[in-house]
This record gives structure tokens, sequence and C-alpha cells, in this order.
């Protein structure tokens, strides 16, 4: 097909001459903003190549002198600088101390408060109000270790059951039906003296044959009249408040089965400042003794 | 089906037309808008998931992770890369003036192809059966079955152009030429894995690490750049005109900018990589080609946007013109976004936060899908031989939900995006971070409310069209056999 240039009316421009399924182009010029800023880009993109790394040469880089690598240690020794007046009197104090102290206790539960939101509100709720299934609440005075700032930094500090430390906290309880320390039966005669402790026993009968054997296998840790034991890390029986839920079913399950829960040892992953902060924080959520 | 085309158009109406085919072509418009609306709705389900976790279900199968692959790729995949294969099949025989390639039987074996590689891919994500490439999810053996059948594609598409009776090649086949080479290149590029074993479907990619990295971003931003772009750039530069009934604005920058994108787009992938185990000089490298690309990648919202001077009256009367129009208004928008975002600095706020998927949608729903909704609104009336859609009035109440829905996506996450990058990076007085991780999901929930709500527009758009579209094909009045003094654009009719 021939070319055939054509005037366009409107805009004043020729076509090219072709045409494609009764489509035609225009033969307007570049248009020149369009132009320039394309080569504006391009210039800056030169300088920018020039100023910054853009070989591939181990060890080359722009004018400025500027590496990735090489920008981060100045920005955390900058961020270092600026906190660690305070973080060493953190560490050097006792959690004790510092509660007193009301200028380190500012700190403490500032940076108390980002540690414990990234380390340990995953299990222990955003507010450490705890949740069901085995994650104690840490805003109320029932505390399976202890309330103290001794007693929570120490368990921070080696952590539950997690094989990290030699003073971790915890000891296991026996798995009474797995184990055939007792039958189900007795275990549900166990079940109801546990909930007659709280007045919540649907059958006397059977409470009163579980006190016995809740003597001889229960006490010893859990105390006479399920008032718990720090030192065992044994939670309390008469109050109202289940870390695995206190209907009969669950206490019948935890008799069976035991209960075991994990948290880890934070010496090594978190360094003794934060611990620090982390203790007096966890303190103040409400329970501390 | 075989069409007698009426052709009554300038000095092309003294030759004959040839027998276009256009039974699978009319099979790709259709299915596009089914995948279409499969994709919208799976976007919709993981917009809803993010807002509330509970609609995960707590099965394996119904899962963020594994429906938003589902999600990416039938948009990107099923709905761009049906409308791309039909639209490109139309155009190259119109524009060449000649039968596709391999005749019917090409079609439908490129239709029935494609579509079994999109429900194998699909049933793999479900079931969990994935390489965990960012849209190159598929295994190898559904790599390999698409390396075939895209060669296949090529050779139908450079074929129909060797014998081709116009002398020169339309712009359109410029960009449809470049997005199918380049895609059969990133595809093979960046799925060269070994199997665990000929009867598994696990394999490990061959590139390690970083190197990975690389080519996993040179793929994905080029999916980007010759796909999304290229691609749909061959698209616009037939409907826009033809709508409008205009010629090009410029010929002269269709071709600077064709080059100089093509040339540009390839070295641009490492932006993804900022601030990352990449040496820093890829790093520079890919902000400095993105940095350029926006003029070239410009010169084709120029030449879209300035083919309707003298016409622009007809957006009053012509909502799939209006379609088209605001598509590359979006896309001018999102294309200078990109460059600005990956300036490592600006990249260091932005990366990794909601402005990304902002930025990605402004485009996947204002340019390709906006797009795509203009061909298809010409393109359907024009294969089914009807004067036009059956109702115009659906049609502007699809564009108005899809506008309104795509403001409410975009602005909904550049919100929550630049919020969640401030949040991540802010100190209190004493040096402390002053949000934990948690905190800053919990702010972002009533902009992930709303960004689900604009994908419920968008989708309820997508609705009305199909409804208008079976209207369209079933009931509407048919064109009159011959129409002598058609202004422009010849449009075939068939034959029965």
């Amino acid at each position: 097909m021939p070319t055939k240039i054509e005037k366009d009316s409107l805009s004043g421009q020729n076509t090219t001459g072709h045409e494609w399924d009764g489509l035609k182009e225009l033969n307007t010029p570049l248009p020149k903003w369009w132009l320039y800023t394309f080569y504006a880009t391009v210039l800056f993109s030169l300088v920018w190549v020039v100023l910054y790394p853009a070989l591939p040469i181990t060890g080359a880089t722009g004018l400025t002198g500027w590496t990735a690598r090489g920008a981060l240690p100045a920005q955390l020794e900058q961020s270092r600088a600026r906190m660690e007046p305070m973080l060493a009197r953190i560490r050097a104090a006792t959690p004790e101390q510092i509660a007193a102290d009301p200028e380190l206790r500012a700190f403490a539960m500032a940076g108390g408060r980002v540690a414990f939101a990234n380390n340990c509100a995953g299990c222990h709720g955003a507010g450490g109000q705890g949740a069901a299934g085995g994650f104690p609440s840490l805003a109320d005075d029932d505390w399976i270790y202890g309330g103290s700032f001794e007693a929570i930094h120490h368990t921070i500090s080696h952590g539950v059951r997690a094989g990290e430390s030699d003073e971790e906290r915890g000891i296991a309880m026996p798995a009474y039906l797995a184990t055939q320390m007792l039958t189900l039966a007795q275990i549900n005669d166990v079940a109801e003296h546990v909930l007659s402790l709280t007045d919540r026993a649907t059958d006397r009968a059977a409470a009163q044959r579980g006190a016995e054997l809740f003597a001889e296998n229960c006490a010893s840790c859990h105390g006479e009249r399920g008032e718990g034991n720090r030192d065992m890390g044994a939670p309390r029986l008469n109050d109202r408040i289940w870390l695995y839920g206190g209907d009969k079913a669950s206490i019948v399950r935890s008799i069976s089965y035991s209960r075991a829960g994990v948290m880890p040892s934070w010496r090594g992953r978190l360094d003794p400042a934060t611990i620090n902060m982390l203790t007096v924080y966890v303190h103040a959520l409400g329970g501390g003794e | 089906m075989a069409t007698a085309a009426a052709a009554a158009h300038g000095g092309a109406a003294d030759r004959p037309m040839p027998d276009y085919v256009e039974g699978p072509i009319r099979a790709f418009a259709v299915i596009t808008l089914f995948w279409g609306i499969v994709g919208f709705l799976v976007g919709v389900v993981i917009a809803a998931q993010l807002a509330w976790p509970l609609l995960n279900l707590d099965l394996e199968w119904t899962t963020f992770g594994r429906l938003r692959p589902l999600h990416t790729s039938a948009v990107i995949f099923a709905f761009g890369g049906n409308a791309l294969l039909g639209t490109s099949l139309y155009i190259v025989q119109r524009t060449c003036r000649a039968r596709l390639f391999g005749g019917e039987e090409m079609g439908w074996f490129l239709f029935w192809g494609y579509q079994f590689f999109i429900v194998s891919a699909a049933l793999g994500y479900v079931l969990g059966v994935t390489q965990g490439k960012e849209y190159a999810e598929p295994e190898w053996f559904v790599d390999l079955f698409l390396t075939v059948l895209w060669v296949i594609y090529l050779v139908a598409y450079v074929g129909t152009i060797m014998k081709r009776e116009e002398p020169h090649i339309y712009v359109a086949n410029w960009f449809f030429l470049a997005f199918i080479i380049t895609v059969a290149m990133l595809h093979i590029g960046n799925n060269i894995s070994l199997p665990v074993s000929i009867g598994s479907t696990w394999s490990y990619a061959a590139p390690p690490g970083v190197q990975g990295a690389m080519i996993q971003w040179w793929y994905g931003h080029n999916a980007v750049g010759f796909f999304l772009t290229a691609g749909f750039l061959g698209m616009m530069y037939y409907f826009i005109p033809k709508q409008a009934e205009r010629p090009v604005y410029s010929y002269r920058l269709s071709i600077v900018h064709f080059w100089s994108l093509i040339f540009l787009y390839i070295w641009a992938g490492p932006h993804h990589l900022h601030y990352t185990a990449l040496p820093d000089w890829a790093q520079t490298l890919g902000m400095v080609f993105s940095v350029m690309l926006w003029m070239p990648s410009w010169g084709g919202m120029i030449n879209g946007i300035m083919t309707l001077s003298g016409a622009w009256d007809k957006l009053r009367t012509n909502p799939g013109l209006r379609f088209s129009v605001t598509a590359v208004a979006f896309y001018g928008m999102s294309t200078f976004e990109g460059p600005v975002m990956s300036i490592r600095a600006v990249n260091g706020l932005s990366h990794y936060t909601d402005w990304t998927i902002g930025h990605v949608h402004s485009g996947a729903l204002g340019w390709n899908g906006l797009v795509t909704f203009g061909a298809l609104y010409w393109l359907i009336p024009t294969l089914w031989g009807r004067r036009g859609m059956w109702s115009t009035k659906l049609m502007s109440w699809h564009f108005w939900l899809a506008t309104i829905g795509i403001v409410l996506y975009i602005t909904a996450m550049w919100v929550s995006g630049i919020m969640q990058g401030l949040m991540w990076r802010a100190y209190d007085e004493l040096g402390f971070l002053q949000y934990s991780f948690i905190e800053t999901v919990a702010a972002m929930h009533p902009y992930y409310v709303i960004r689900m709500l604009g994908g419920v527009l968008y989708l309820a758009g997508a609705c009305l069209m199909a409804w208008n579209v079976w209207k369209t094909i079933t009931e509407s009045e048919a064109e009159e056999p011959v129409r002598a003094a058609a202004p422009a654009g010849a449009r075939a009719v068939p034959a029965e």
C-alpha cells in the first residue's frame, strides 16, 4: 500500500502516511518538556553513579565514600552513645534500686514497655493480662514463682522448664493417669476435692474420698488446703485463678496428664539492662510485691 | 467460526480482507472477564482476612499464605494474560491484514493451553505445591508446560507478522513482541531449577542466596515492565485511537519511548532489594535506571492522552473511552510514583509497608484493569457484530464503581503504608522504639477495612460488566451487515 501523507486539520500535523486497519499516526515532534526532563533524569543518574558505589569491584565506592555497611556502625554508635549513660546506671543497679529512683524508674518503664511488647506480649498479652492455656497473667498478685523484684528477675533470667539454665524454674508434676499412680475413678475424686476447695464440688462423697488422696499425693506441693507453694512453682488451687481452666474436665485432664508450661531463659537473649528494665516494668503491671 | 469482514475504510476498501480468526478471540474475551471476577473476589477475601484474621478459617487451603498467590496470579496471569493473548491475536491480524499463523486451530490451542496452565498453577497454590518465588510460584513441571506454550505463541505471533500485507509493523505489535519475547526470557531465567526426582513436585532453584534474589527481582520487576506495561501499552495503542477515532498523537514519540522503555526497564529490578545483602553497586544501578524510566514510561501516557486532542467530547458519550483514558492517567501516576519509591532514601521508608501494595494496585486496578475493560467494551460488540454494548448506563456505573474503588484502595494504602513506615522508625525521647510491631498492626486495621471496601466496589463494577456483556451477546441488536459510511475502523460482522 503506497505511503500517503495527509495533513490533520485539527492539529496541523502531517501523518506518517501509513495506515493499519484504519489507524494512522501523526508525525508530531517529541514534546520538548518530555525530552529535556528525560535528559535531566539521565544527568541526575550520571551524577549519582559518580557519587555512590556503582562499579562491580570489591571496595569500590563513589566520591562520597558512602557504603551501606559503612553507614550502619555510625548510626548504631550514635544511638548507643545517646542511651549508654542511662543504660550503664540501669545495669549497675538492682531492680529495687531502679524502682526507687524516679529518673531511673522513668527510663526503665519506657524501655521495659518496648522490650515487653516485642518479647513477652506474644504469650502474656499486650498488657500482661495473660491468655488461656497456660500463659499466666502478670497484672495480678497471683504469682506462681513470686512477685518480688528478685523473684521476677530470676524467672525472666532463667526461664521455666526450657532446659536453658541450671537455675530454671519449675519442677515436673506427675501425670497420675499416664503413669498409673491413680485410677480414673480416684482422679475423679481428687478433682471433686479440688473443686470443694472453692466450694464448687458436685459430689460431696467423692470429694470426701478425694481428700485423703489429695493429702497423700498433692499436698506436698500444693499445700494441705491447696494454698500453693512458690518454691515448687505449685499454683494455688483454692482461688478462682486457673492457668489451664478450673472446670472439672480441665482439672481431671491436668491431674491425668500433668501440665508443664515453658518459658525461655532470657539471659543471653537480652542484655542485663533490658532484663532489669523488664523486671521493673512487670513488677509495676499491677501485682508487684 | 468463519467471518466475512466488511471493510469500508479509506484506500483499504478495494483490497480483500483476510478471513480473520475470531472464535478463540471471543473465548479469550469472555474468559478474561471470568478470571477477572475470580481474581478480584479472592482479592476481596484476602483483604478481609487481613482486617479479620478469623477468616483464615484455620484451614491450610484457605490461609492468606496460599490465597495470596492465587489472587496475584489470577489477576496478573489469568485476567491480564488472557486479555493480552486475546487482544494481541486480534490486533496482530487486523494491523497486519493477515490471518493468524496456524489458523483457527492455533488460536484454540493457545486458548485451551493457557487455561490448562492457569488451572494447574492455581491448584498448586491451594494445595501448597509452590516453589515460593513471588509471581513465579508454579513448580517446575508447570513452568515447562508454559515455556512450550509461550514459544508456540511467539511462533504464531511472528508468523502472522511475517505474512503481513501491510508494509510497516504497527506500534502495538512492537510492544506485544517485546512483551512475548522478554516474558519468555524472564520465565526461563527465573525458573531454572532441579527437581528432586522426575516424579516429584519438589525442586530446588539453581541460583543460591543473593544471586537468586537478584534474578527473582529481575524477573519480578520485568513482569511488571513487560507483562503489565509493554503488553498493555500494545493494547492501548490500538484501542484508544480506535475509540477516539483519531490518529496516534506522535509516531516519533512512540519510537523513542518504546526503545528507551525496553532498554531501561530490564535493569531496574535491584530497587526491590535496597538495604539488603545485594551489593551497593547493584542497588545504585537499580535506582538510577528506575529514575531514568520516568519519561520513557510517560511517553506512552502522552501518546494515549494526546491522541484525544480534538475528540475530548467523546468522553461524554463513550464510557468505554473513559475507561481507557482514565487507565492511562493511572498509568502516568504509578509510573511517576515508581521512580520516586526506587530512590534509596524513600525506599527506606516505603519498603515492606502497605505503600508498596497501594502502588501496585494503582497500576493494576487503575492501569491494567481499566484499560482491559475499555478494550473489552470496544471488542465485545465488535466481535459479536453488535451496534454497541447492551447498556451504556451500566458501563457508566461500572466506571464510577471502579474509579471510586481504586481511589479508596490507594488512599487507604498510602495512609496506612506511610503511617506504618513512620511507626516502625519512631523513637521516644529516651531513645527507645516508640511502637511495638503489634501496635503498628493494630493501627492499620481501619485502613484494611477501607481497602477491602474499595475492592468490593471494584468487584461489583466487574459484575455489572459481566451482566452487560451477557446481555450484549444474547440480546443486543445486531449491527447492519455493511456499514458503508463507517467513519473509522472496519468492523467485522459474523457471516450468518
